[in-house]
């Protein structure tokens, strides 16, 4: 039988059974909708990550302590004290870099008058503004002389002059209590929004040296002169891995370490986005995979209402049989339905997925939305995922509608 | 040569461990253009045997040639085709689809017979079912019809490949006796004007004695003492 006419005839034997037929497309639409929208959520989010840390610069190289090792007791990296000032020195001389020391010293106690806030506190070097590519809105950023003369200075995050004096303008030249100690305010931040790992609204400077040798509970008190990073910034993100390189080699001549021993880590922007990627890519994965799981169950469901169906038209495949269908003409009739049925499933199936991905992109997740990316692929892969489920699903009982025997099949009631 | 000719023809059903002759050696031949009728009581074999001439069912001994050609041993497929170019089927129940149009269901042979284009389809359904005087019905569901009409519609799709055959079973069983009538006097008619070869099994004695010959069927056997069966073997 010539394929038009099928689909007609597959068309009228479904617009029979009206209820069923939607229900059974319904199993599908769902399950193609649901991968639709995961995947298109997970690239998004992807997206969102990926152009997050492009926006701190991925031509940035980390170098952090190693990790202690107490009596053959290994702590978490970075709790080792072996970076110093002068390692930073020395790695600032590389070529194609510019390179700051910073040290980190969460919560402290910031106060003015009767406002008082808990928040990060970096002791930084004055390369830090161009390396983190901060902007000031107000005042001025710590400078060389600062840092020499161990001044006590503040550079206030957007966020901290909020919550301290309701206002980012208007602040430079007031005093805020650091632990107790008086600084003066000499900048404030401009807004960079939120970012989900290291919010930069939310944090105080300080010179380096201050946060060292004068800041009440910094280093000094805690016995050491040694500094959290080191980051450097290379000129160009296609010299990242050789500045990377170069840093590694000369941190460990300096250190007297071997490879696999090394007491301290070189990681670069790039790491961090290889390792952010491979991680939305499983989530991706792992989100597409449950929604295919719902899209195998639909493809059931139309298996079972196939298999009704055969049943129910038993009769007529004898009288199909009597007057010469062969077994390929039966079951390509029945495959034809079943695959009508996945078919305009995964048609709705893409329109509502797209629809769900619409919404999703409105809604914001924790200060940010992520914009869902439907790619062409996505919706090919659910188009043809959902006729092959049909194909699948149907072969079964198109082959039992097509092996039934003539005079057998008549003679059913 | 003969329409039909089958030699000692056995159908045997299992059932279970119990084994059920339902024909048990029979022979006879048609020519064509014949009408010819099947009697015999229900448990006789009448279907069996209709079932086997229509190429609906293989005997399981025995052989049988439709134009010459043997049955035994074809394939689901070529019996198929075989039923789709030779042999018209007529039921009792008419089997007509409900859900398709009188037109569609006149013309569902020539769907499973490649070679014609849709218009002569058309062409073609339009003819068989004026012929049949339901020229103003085509587009009605079958169930629209009354009993007689639909039985016209399964004698036009029999009709419509030109068969040779036409098996017709129990074609009147469902309706009254003047449609019944009507019924026969078309099918009778169609053989005196194509020469088609007609098979009616019937319980009817007036059916039968319109036709050329009878077949009494008993227990699988054709029964001693017709004189037309005598004059055929």
């Amino acid at each position: 039988m010539k394929l038009y006419r099928l689909l007609i005839e597959a068309l009228e034997s479904l617009n029979a059974n009206k209820m069923r037929s939607i229900l059974t497309v319904l199993g599908i639409v769902i399950g193609v909708a649901a991968v639709i929208a995961m995947l298109s959520i997970g690239r998004g989010a992807q997206a969102t990550i990926t152009s997050q840390i492009e926006s701190m610069g991925t031509n940035l190289i980390y170098v952090s302590p190693g990790s202690t090792s107490v009596s053959g007791v290994q702590s978490a990296a970075g709790t080792a004290g072996t970076l110093t000032l002068d390692d930073a020195d020395v790695l600032a001389e590389l070529d194609q870099v510019v390179a700051v020391a910073s040290v980190t010293n969460n919560f402290v106690q910031v106060v003015y008058q009767g406002q008082n806030t808990r928040t990060r506190l970096m002791g930084i070097t004055p390369g830090y503004e161009t390396v983190s590519s901060l902007t000031l809105a107000d005042g001025e950023f710590i400078s060389e002389s600062d840092q020499n003369a161990r001044s006590l200075v503040v550079v206030l995050g957007s966020g901290v002059a909020e919550d301290l004096f309701g206002s980012t303008s208007g602040v430079v030249g007031q005093k805020v209590r650091l632990n107790g100690q008086v600084y003066k305010v000499i900048g404030v931040l401009e807004s960079k929004g939120g970012n989900s790992f290291m919010n930069q609204d939310d944090q105080v400077l300080i010179p380096l040296s201050t946060a060292l040798y004068r800041l009440v509970g910094g280093a000094r008190f805690r016995g050491s002169s040694v500094i959290s990073q080191i980051t450097i910034k290379a000129e160009n993100a296609k010299v990242v891995d050789q500045v990377a390189e170069n840093a590694t080699l000369l941190m460990r001549e300096r250190h007297e370490t071997v490879e696999g021993a090394d007491d301290f880590t070189v990681t670069s922007q790039q790491d961090t986005l290889d390792a952010a990627t491979a991680v939305s890519d499983t989530l991706t994965l792992f989100l597409g995979g449950i929604a295919g799981i719902s899209l195998a169950v639909g493809g059931i469901g139309i298996m079972n209402i196939m298999l009704t169906t055969v049943t129910e038209r038993t009769h007529e495949i004898g009288l199909r049989k009597a007057v010469g269908a062969r077994r390929q003409d039966i079951l390509l009739q029945f495959l034809v339905e079943s695959m009508v049925l996945s078919f305009l499933g995964g048609l709705i199936g893409v329109a509502i997925g797209w629809g769900i991905s619409r919404l999703m992109g409105q809604i914001e997740f924790s200060g940010s939305t992520i914009t869902p990316v439907v790619g062409l692929d996505s919706v090919l892969l659910a188009t043809i995922f959902s006729m092959a489920i049909g194909l699948f699903f149907g072969i079964y009982p198109a082959t039992r509608a097509a092996r039934l025997q003539p005079v057998v099949a008549l003679r059913y009631e | 040569m003969e329409m039909i000719e089958v030699r000692e023809l056995t159908k045997i059903y299992r059932l279970g461990s119990v084994e059920v002759p339902a024909l048990q050696g029979v022979s006879f031949h048609i020519n064509p253009s014949e009408v010819v009728a099947i009697m015999g009581q229900s448990g006789s074999g009448k279907s069996t045997l209709m079932n086997i001439l229509g190429c609906l069912d293989l005997p399981t001994s025995g052989e049988y040639y439709l134009e010459g050609k043997n049955i035994a041993g074809l394939s689901d497929d070529e019996l198929a085709l075989i039923r789709n170019r030779k042999i018209g089927f007529i039921f009792q129940q008419f089997n007509l689809l409900p859900r398709i149009s009188v037109r569609r269901n006149a013309e569902l042979p020539l769907m499973y017979n490649g070679n014609k284009s849709q218009k002569e389809i058309e062409q073609r359904a339009e003819y068989i079912l004026e012929a049949v005087g339901l020229a103003d019905r085509m587009n009605h569901k079958p169930t629209e019809l009354s009993g007689g009409q639909q039985q016209r519609v399964a004698i036009a799709r029999a009709l419509i490949n030109e068969p040779a055959l036409i098996l017709a079973d129990e074609p009147t069983g469902n309706l009254d006796s003047h449609t019944g009538a009507d019924i026969i006097n078309l099918l009778l008619k169609l053989n005196q004007d194509h020469g088609l070869t007609l098979i009616i099994v019937t319980h009817d004695a007036s059916i039968a004695a319109q036709t050329q010959w009878v077949i009494h069927l008993r227990d699988g056997q054709i029964e001693d003492g017709s004189a037309h069966i005598i004059a055929h073997v």
